[in-house]
């Protein structure tokens, strides 16, 4: 059953063939299974997923009416906030902590009856490609144990690559859905910005954060993403319009007469050999499809990491103020004397790992007085040229692609003594995340050089996230029948337990 | 050798800047629908916004932008279309974020005015205040620094937070440098305050109690040498806590500040604290090194963009200014400034306005109000508004004393009933049995008995010396237990001694 996607499982389960305890405690036990070598959740919640597995499974012997995903179980990214359930960011700063209320995405997953079975593993803070930042160790990539998973949702997409759970959420500030999918052969989707309310997501990039669905098909991505996605009053930054029928665009899936811009920019140098293949592949195929090929120009996304890295970090050296040992989280340093001030440095300093604290202090550089404008002044101009060439593009493409990522995934240890060439892995993600625009990465097969999946990116504009879906299952469709089957199912089989 | 105050504005011009914050009193907090009931338990308002929890959000309460523009406009400010909120970022253990949501360079509201008019030697005078800005932001919660000698948080053993005030939406009202205002600087400045507060009041958007700290003032003063183009270096003195401490604060900082001139010495640019005890001002830290706030704007929150229309709209329901009011009401009740400013002082204009409107003669309806009434108010320690007694029962009293059915001293018996809660005046006039005695023959009577009584004194009428009448109208009073009518008995008794 573990094996079935999201939606098979849904079905099984208004059939009432399986119940959600049933399926629960089956997640359940392949956790304890794997991952012990995966290492994908910092907590697994087995009392309150079977609490809330048996409630839906009485709801529905009720005869009450169900949400489509009612009972299936799902991986949270340990950046969203729910009620009682230990959340920590991955940061040692917030060990122990547990939240006195739900995220708004909590909320929702709980009013439709999704079973959350327990926190996943995640870079600190959201800041990292590899989930190696994370204050509790790295997660391992169900392809090949010796690989990062990406980053920094890599505990949610290991996690569903795993098998340990069919469904997962991420959020991607500037690739952290994305690329993990990619890197570990699944589908992720960044909805477009002010979709999913952040309210309890613990902000990294508050004008970039987004949360966001994984599943292993894009179908099961949709039925996740119709369910977070929403209008929330408790973000201000929530927009207040239907969500897009994205379901119903994964069911039809057709690619017919759509325009299809290949961006001039991400691709070719610097690309690995192989996943470069594999996207030409994609392209021919859709084309193959009925699809119209074209290529666009944007130009300022030479600029766009440079402006990330100082955006992001400057938002995040202000957002991340609030752990200063006064009311929650870790405290350390409170010794017979101790100034406040001694008690929040100490604190800050114990709590916070390399990588937080280079982008916070990047981040405090870059607004000080005399050189905002140059630095933050600067990425944000940067950001509407970036907005711009999207906008342009768009005029005269549906939607548009790039590799999600220019490799495959690396060795752990490789990169991370190497920001630049760990940041060099965002290039293709990030112009999403600074237009506000909706991203999905899905699996375009395995590069022939290291046999790892490659992802393949689709792209458009804000509030058109459907397309990504009809673009996405058209494509996710021609590539299953050639494999004869999920990509996934040609992962290595985890044995597990060691 | 320091100068007096009158030497001093004779050598120096003072130049005045003043930040004015107020609370406003809206139901919710600024960004969380957290309740700003003043004077709860501590740490009892709160919820995952106001104490900045993982993952929380700020949301722009709405009326808090309502009652800003409307302060915006009463203070002849023009309206931005389109102004962000920034984040100030510092860390302090009272700010739960360690920033404070503010606006920066974009405020709601900018380039307005304010006059006042104060009494100088050559009369009234009127001085324009130049409003620079009018911009929205978020309170801090309060430390309460326990021991050490100071009450600050250097030196303290501990202290204790509460997160109750953090985020009551303030309002913070900001001047253009005031020069110009000589040896007046210190009343234009309380004036400018109290003319404040009185708009603030009459557009229903503040408490504007100072003393509870919802309307405070920072007031920036330096000295210039008369005929200098470059101002002077300048103090910035907090914690000013009624309008009569402006006037202190500032005329004590001139005369600082004169003393250090004179001495050679150069003022330091610092943040001073105003001490109510001694008048006079202590240092607080040092501004020389302006601190970084590394403002941006705030990626949580969206513009504030106000419809034209609905600009309009607030516009269309600003009451008149209170100065402009002040003006009228004192022409047309026909009151002497004397009376008029003791009626302001005691707050009663309103209660005094609406018994007039409701028909009753303007000096009664004050004589009642700033009489009596207050006087009943101030036995009890309760603000005049708090008692039981409105317009409508006291514009009653008045025409029941018109009518000759009370006599001004019945009417006292009925406030005091009133006031303790046995209904209208008519109601208390009936159950207490009050009612002018208008019987001449029971008059006469009483009379009669009081001449026999007191023969010696009724002579001396009888002969003309009408000052003794007084003595017999007391006892006739008394006899009738002050139901009757003085002026009838009088009458009675004057006739009755053949005067």
């Amino acid at each position: 059953m573990i094996f079935k996607n999201a939606a098979d499982m849904a079905q099984a389960l208004a059939a009432q063939e399986v119940s959600s305890v049933e399926l629960t405690q089956a997640h359940l036990d392949r956790i304890a299974a794997v991952d012990g070598d995966v290492k994908a959740f910092l907590h697994v919640d087995q009392q309150g997923a079977l609490a809330q597995a048996a409630a839906v499974d009485a709801d529905r012997a009720s005869g009450k009416a169900m949400s489509p995903l009612a009972g299936v179980p799902l991986a949270l990214k340990d950046v969203l906030a729910q009620k009682g359930v230990p959340t920590t960011a991955g940061s040692k700063i917030l060990q122990g902590w547990k939240p006195p209320y739900d995220s708004t995405v909590v909320s929702k997953l709980k009013d439709a009856g999704v079973v959350i079975l327990g926190k996943t593993n995640m870079d600190e803070f959201a800041m990292g490609s590899s989930t190696e930042n994370s204050g509790y160790g790295p997660t391992f990539n169900p392809w090949d144990l010796t690989r990062t998973p990406g980053g920094s949702s890599g505990g949610s997409a290991a996690a569903v690559s795993a098998f340990e759970a069919p469904l997962a959420i991420g959020s991607d500030t500037g690739g952290s859905i994305r690329q993990p999918a990619a890197l570990t052969g699944i589908v992720g989707v960044r909805p477009t910005y002010g979709a999913v309310s952040r309210y309890g997501l613990i902000a990294y990039s508050s004008s970039l954060d987004q949360a966001g669905p994984f599943g292993r098909t894009v179908l099961d991505t949709a039925m996740l993403h119709e369910i977070m996605a929403g209008y929330d009053a408790h973000d201000a930054t929530s927009i207040n319009a239907p969500v897009p029928a994205v379901v119903a665009a994964a069911k039809s899936g057709n690619v017919k007469g759509m325009k299809i811009g290949v961006i001039k920019q991400l691709q070719g140098e610097g690309y690995q050999k192989g996943v470069q293949t594999r996207f030409t592949e994609s392209l021919e195929l859709l084309a193959s499809l009925g699809a119209e090929i074209v290529e666009v120009d944007c130009p300022s996304f030479e600029f766009a990491l440079a402006a990330y890295y100082l955006i992001a970090p400057s938002e995040c050296s202000s957002n991340l103020a609030r752990f200063d040992a006064m009311r929650y989280g870790l405290r350390t340093g409170d010794v017979d004397g101790a100034s406040a001030e001694a008690v929040m440095a100490a604190t800050r300093d114990a709590g916070f790992g390399r990588e937080v604290k280079r982008r916070i202090i990047l981040g405090t550089y870059a607004l000080s007085s005399g050189y905002y404008d140059a630095y933050y002044g600067s990425a944000q101009k940067i950001r509407t040229l970036i907005i711009e060439d999207y906008a342009k593009a768009f005029t005269k493409a549906d939607v548009l692609v790039s590799p999600t990522a220019p490799t495959t995934a690396y060795k752990i240890g490789e990169k991370v003594d190497d920001p630049m060439a760990m940041y060099l892995g965002d290039v293709a993600t990030i112009p999403v995340n600074l237009a506000g625009i909706c991203g999905m990465s899905l699996p375009a097969g395995l590069a022939e050089e290291d046999n790892l999946p490659v992802g393949f990116q689709i792209m458009a504009p804000a509030m058109q996230d459907q397309r990504l879906y009809q673009a996405g299952a058209a494509l996710e469709a021609a590539l299953s029948s050639q494999w004869g089957g999920n990509l996934i199912t040609k992962a290595p089989a985890l044995t597990g337990g060691k | 050798m320091a100068l007096n105050y009158e030497q001093l504005v004779a050598k120096y011009d003072p130049v005045l800047g003043l930040e004015v914050h107020v609370e406003l009193n809206t139901e919710s907090k600024m960004f969380c629908s957290c309740s700003t009931t003043f004077g709860a338990q501590p740490n009892t308002q709160t919820c995952p916004v106001c104490l900045a929890l993982p993952g929380a959000l700020p949301v722009v309460n709405e009326k808090a932008i309502e009652s800003t523009i409307k302060i915006g406009l009463a203070l002849n400010c023009s309206i931005a279309p389109y102004s962000r909120f920034a984040r100030k970022n510092y860390f302090y253990p009272d700010m739960p974020k360690n920033f404070q949501i503010s606006q920066y360079d974009e405020p709601i509201c900018f380039d307005g005015y304010v006059d006042v008019e104060i009494d100088t030697d050559e009369g009234p005078q009127q001085f324009r205040i130049e409003v620079e800005r009018v911009h929205m932001e978020e309170d801090t919660g309060k430390s309460l620094h326990v021991g050490g000698a100071t009450g600050r948080i250097h030196g303290a053993d501990y202290s204790l937070l509460d997160y109750n005030r953090a985020g009551i939406p303030l309002v913070e009202i900001v001047t253009k440098i005031v020069p110009g205002t000589g040896k007046y600087a210190p009343e234009v400045a309380k004036a400018y305050v109290a003319e404040l507060r009185d708009i603030l009041r009459g557009l229903g958007v503040s408490d504007v109690k100072m003393e509870q700290g919802s309307l405070r003032c920072d007031a920036n003063v330096s000295l210039m040498l008369k005929g200098a183009t470059e101002l002077g270096t300048r103090s910035e003195t907090k914690n000013v806590n009624s309008l009569r401490s402006v006037e202190r604060a500032i005329r004590g900082e001139m005369l600082r500040h004169a003393e250090i001139l004179e001495t050679g010495g150069k003022v330091k640019q610092e943040t001073r604290h105003f001490q109510e005890d001694t008048g006079l001002t202590r240092s607080g830290r040092s501004k020389e090194q302006a601190e970084d706030y590394r403002y941006f704007p705030d990626p949580d929150l969206v513009p504030v963009t106000p419809a034209a229309s609905w600009i309009e709209e607030l516009r269309a329901t600003l009451p008149e200014r209170p100065s402009i009011r002040r003006k009228r009401l004192q022409e047309q009740w026909a009151v002497p400034d004397k009376e008029f400013a003791a009626m302001v002082n005691a707050d009663v204009l309103d209660i005094v306005e609406a018994t007039v409107l409701l028909g009753a003669d303007p000096t009664k309806a004050r004589t009642w109000w700033l009489g009596e009434i207050s006087r009943i108010a101030n036995d009890q320690g309760v603000d005049i508004k708090e008692l039981s007694i409105t317009p409508s029962d006291v514009a009653e009293l008045i025409s029941l004393v018109a009518s000759g059915d009370l006599t001004d001293k019945l009417a006292r018996q009925v406030v005091e009933g009133v006031v303790a809660g046995e209904g209208k005046p008519s109601e208390v006039v009936a159950k207490r049995g009050i009612k002018v005695v208008n019987d001449d023959g029971a008059l006469m009577a009483a009379i009669e008995k009081v001449c026999a009584e007191q023969a010696e004194t009724a002579e001396k009428v009888r002969a003309g010396h009408l000052p003794a009448a007084g003595a017999l109208i007391g006892a006739v009073m008394k006899e009738t237990k002050g139901q009757a009518d003085a002026a009838r008995v009088r009458e009675l008794l004057l006739g009755h001694l053949g005067q």
